[in-house]
């Protein structure tokens, strides 16, 4: 089987589904001739014309609407917004237009639009290149949203997303297209090797709505997504404690059964997201945690998360969750 | 009566030139004898011939003529092609530095001196100046020090806005020169209430804005032209067609050919001016501050320039342009076509010009070296990271308060 980097994956499995489905098309600022700003692309545009593959105006809210359009009227559109920080333009046709076609057309129309996005932080863009908006789409009714974490579920969950015929938010962790990242912004390490960049070439999914246990431990529940999950494994590793890593990969609808089961059986939680703390996608866990697991519980349910600021340039390290404050916070529900 | 478009395929636009492939443009037909004055008080259609022509002062063989000569002293084309050679050489060494890991990411101006250097010498001191990250040269005119420049690209403890944005994303407010944000085009629109607020204030200030030909694209461009429309605002709204966003030739930000004529149907009076041509687009720039400063309202304008090095340093030209496409461009080099006219004039020489360069070439390395010594990217020191918390809101709210403090525990430990 092939090892892949994400960048290679991600390329794999927009290949896989341009050659499957003559109704996947393929648009977005520089994904066309160019192949992508991180390369995603590369190569598509030659192998299936630019007529599937190609460049759109510098207009999010264009893409958005074209896609929402092509949608409705059956083309499965796959759309890149280059960087998850600039999709704000584009909010209205995804949280008014796209989300909501479905049930204010009575089912008559829908809209079966993949929308990636490179997000997270790791890699100097400061405020407007590290961004992870993920929970600005959770809030709203009608979309799907998924975070890939490794070259396998980048793969196998796109799929699933261009596959879907609702709308979904794709967000791939940039900082991890190359390789694993584990907090040290000094190692650098490549997917080569990675028992997750063993990819198939072929058609493969990962269903939508299950999350992945990625360690499996006894004494505490690490949920995360994204880049986080890689960081938390050396969080768990650091701390000595036996802990169940669960990489979420889908945020909506998450996989609450996995939570639960997982959460009967430690009776103790950390969450872990690199977006703010406020209002971020780990306040709704750990309140449904708390609904549905109280009584086994045995200490509070802890979260690590971005600060509640901007995302800073030269000082990133002090704002990104590294594997020290993840490893106190499993140690801490840990206390009696 | 009625074909069949059953096989007609999805139109897409493609560049006009690939790797591999020729780079050819046909040449100019626009000669500075071509278009007269514009009546300062002239109304949109009046100014459709200019949209759709290009107002040029320098002709092929840099003498200046035609009616737009602004007639400009000696010493004011010495000051700016002292400002455009400064900031090529200082572009050409942050991008050293950049490729030495010492900046983390850059951007060059090159081959587009010419647009805010000329355009803001052309403008009063209390003027506005809302730019891309393509428009830093503003700066010299309105006299920042290099060394503060240089420590905010490198993010160093000296950076003014303390390290929080990243590299050539400038602010000055010392020179009105206006935040520049990832973001592309948000400036435009948002320059329109900059002016706005100039003339509910009833000052003698104009706002100037750019946005890329790319950026145009975004709805930001089409707020911009319909509000300063409908308000007359004392605001001159630029285009910098430099014919690629990145990877994307502008064939695909407008499907017409010419991007200044689209401010007409805004009721915006509208000119397209030579953008490697000093002399015209500051006799634009003059003749569009004069309307906005009498109350006429905006003026677009179409600077019609090229892109000659890369995006940023992120960025690969080769893999979707011919490497020397900018070689063939009809606008030519906006440095050295001052330099000819100047020389031409007999008011420049090649030996004045080798020592200007050698005396900016040691300006920005004692800049330079000035600069480091507040901290490199390497081995900082750095802005302290309790600027994360700080000037998110005017004062910081309990919860920034408690992450402050846990950040600090961890950092400090």
């Amino acid at each position: 089987m092939p090892n892949m980097n994400m960048v290679e994956s991600v390329n794999s499995a927009l290949d896989t589904m341009l050659s499957n489905d003559n109704d996947v098309i393929i648009f977005g600022e520089d994904v066309g001739y160019f192949g992508g700003v991180f390369r995603t692309s590369d190569g598509l545009q030659e192998k299936f014309g630019k007529h599937r593959v190609f460049d759109s105006p510098l207009s999010e809210g264009g893409i958005a609407a074209t896609a929402f359009g092509m949608g409705i009227n059956g083309l499965r559109p796959v759309v890149e917004i280059q960087f998850a920080d600039y999709i704000f333009p584009a909010y209205d046709q995804i949280v008014n237009e796209m989300a909501k076609i479905r049930h204010r057309s009575g089912g008559e129309f829908w809209c079966p639009v993949t929308i990636r996005t490179p997000a997270g932080g790791g890699i100097r863009g400061g405020h407007h290149h590290s961004q992870s908006p993920e929970a600005q789409f959770t809030h709203t009714p009608g979309l799907k949203v998924v975070y890939c974490s490794t070259p396998y579920n980048a793969k196998g969950l796109l799929i699933s997303a261009i596959e879907d015929n609702d709308p979904v938010i794709f967000f791939e962790p940039k900082r991890c297209y190359r390789g694993p990242f584990y907090g040290d912004p000094h190692n650098v390490p490549t997917w080569s090797g990675h028992p997750e960049a063993e990819v198939p070439e072929s058609h493969y999914s990962v269903p939508l709505g299950e999350a992945r246990l990625a360690i499996e431990g006894e004494d505490c529940t690490v949920i995360a997504w994204g880049a986080m999950v890689h960081v938390c494994e050396q969080a768990i590793k650091d701390s000595g404690i036996s802990c169940d890593l669960i990489d979420l990969q889908t945020l909506v609808p998450w996989d609450r059964e996995a939570i639960e089961k997982s959460i009967t059986k430690t009776g103790r939680c950390v969450i872990v997201h690199e977006a703010p703390k406020t209002s971020g996608f780990g306040a709704e866990m750990a309140a449904s945690i708390q609904e549905r697991c109280f009584w086994s519980l045995e200490s509070p349910i802890e979260r690590v998360t971005g600060w509640d600021t901007p995302f800073p340039h030269t000082t990133e390290w002090d704002y990104m969750p590294g594997p020290d404050r993840i490893a106190a916070a499993i140690a801490r529900t840990q206390e009696e | 009566m009625g074909g069949d478009s059953s096989d007609i395929p999805l139109h897409i636009p493609d560049a006009p030139h690939r790797p591999g492939e020729d780079a050819e443009f046909a040449d100019w037909p626009w000669k500075p004898e071509d278009l007269g004055m514009l009546e300062i008080d002239c109304s949109a259609e009046d100014s459709s011939g200019h949209a759709t022509g290009l107002v040029r002062v320098l002709g092929d063989d840099n003498s200046a003529s035609g009616k737009w000569d602004p007639k400009l002293s000696a010493e004011e084309l010495r000051m700016g092609l002292e400002h455009m050679l400064r900031l090529r050489i200082f572009d050409d060494r942050m991008m050293k530095m950049q490729r030495t890991g010492k900046l983390s990411f850059y951007m060059r101006s090159f081959g587009e001196e010419a647009v805010a250097i000329a355009q803001t010498m052309a403008l009063e001191n209390q003027d506005w100046l809302f730019p891309t990250y393509r428009q830093p040269g503003a700066q010299f005119v309105r006299g920042r020090d290099m060394v503060s420049m240089i420590c905010h690209c490198i993010g160093n403890e000296k950076d003014n806005v303390k390290g929080r944005q990243m590299p050539v994303h400038y602010t000055y407010k010392e020179g009105r020169f206006i935040s520049v944000s990832s973001p592309v085009g948000t400036q435009f629109s948002q320059a329109v209430g900059v002016a706005l607020a100039s003339r509910y204030k009833e000052l003698d200030e104009v706002t100037i804005t750019w946005i890329g030909d790319g950026a145009s694209a975004e709805g930001d461009y089409h707020y911009a032209l319909n509000f300063a429309g409908i308000f007359k605002a004392p605001v001159i709204l630029n285009v910098v067609n430099n014919q690629w966003a990145i990877s994307t030739h502008s064939n695909f930000a407008s499907g017409l050919q010419n991007f200044a004529i689209r401010g007409i149907p805004y009721g915006i009076p509208s000119i397209r001016v030579d953008g490697n041509d000093f002399l015209a687009l500051f006799s634009v720039t003059r003749w569009a501050r004069e309307r906005a400063s009498k109350g006429l309202g905006a003026t677009h304008i179409e600077v019609l320039t090229y892109r000659a090095g890369a995006h940023s340093s992120s960025d690969d030209p080769s893999r979707y342009r011919p490497q020397d496409e900018n070689e063939h461009w009809p606008g030519g080099d906006p440095i050295e076509r001052l330099k000819d006219h100047l020389i031409s004039i007999e008011e420049w020489s090649e030996e004045d010009h080798a020592e200007l360069s050698e005396r900016l070439d040691s300006e920005v390395m004692s800049a330079y070296k000035e600069a480091v010594k507040f901290g490199d990217l390497a081995n900082g020191p750095y802005p302290s990271s309790d600027a994360i918390f700080t000037e998110v809101y005017e004062s910081p709210p309990w919860h920034l308060v408690e992450q402050w403090d846990e950040m600090k525990k961890w950092r400090d430990e």
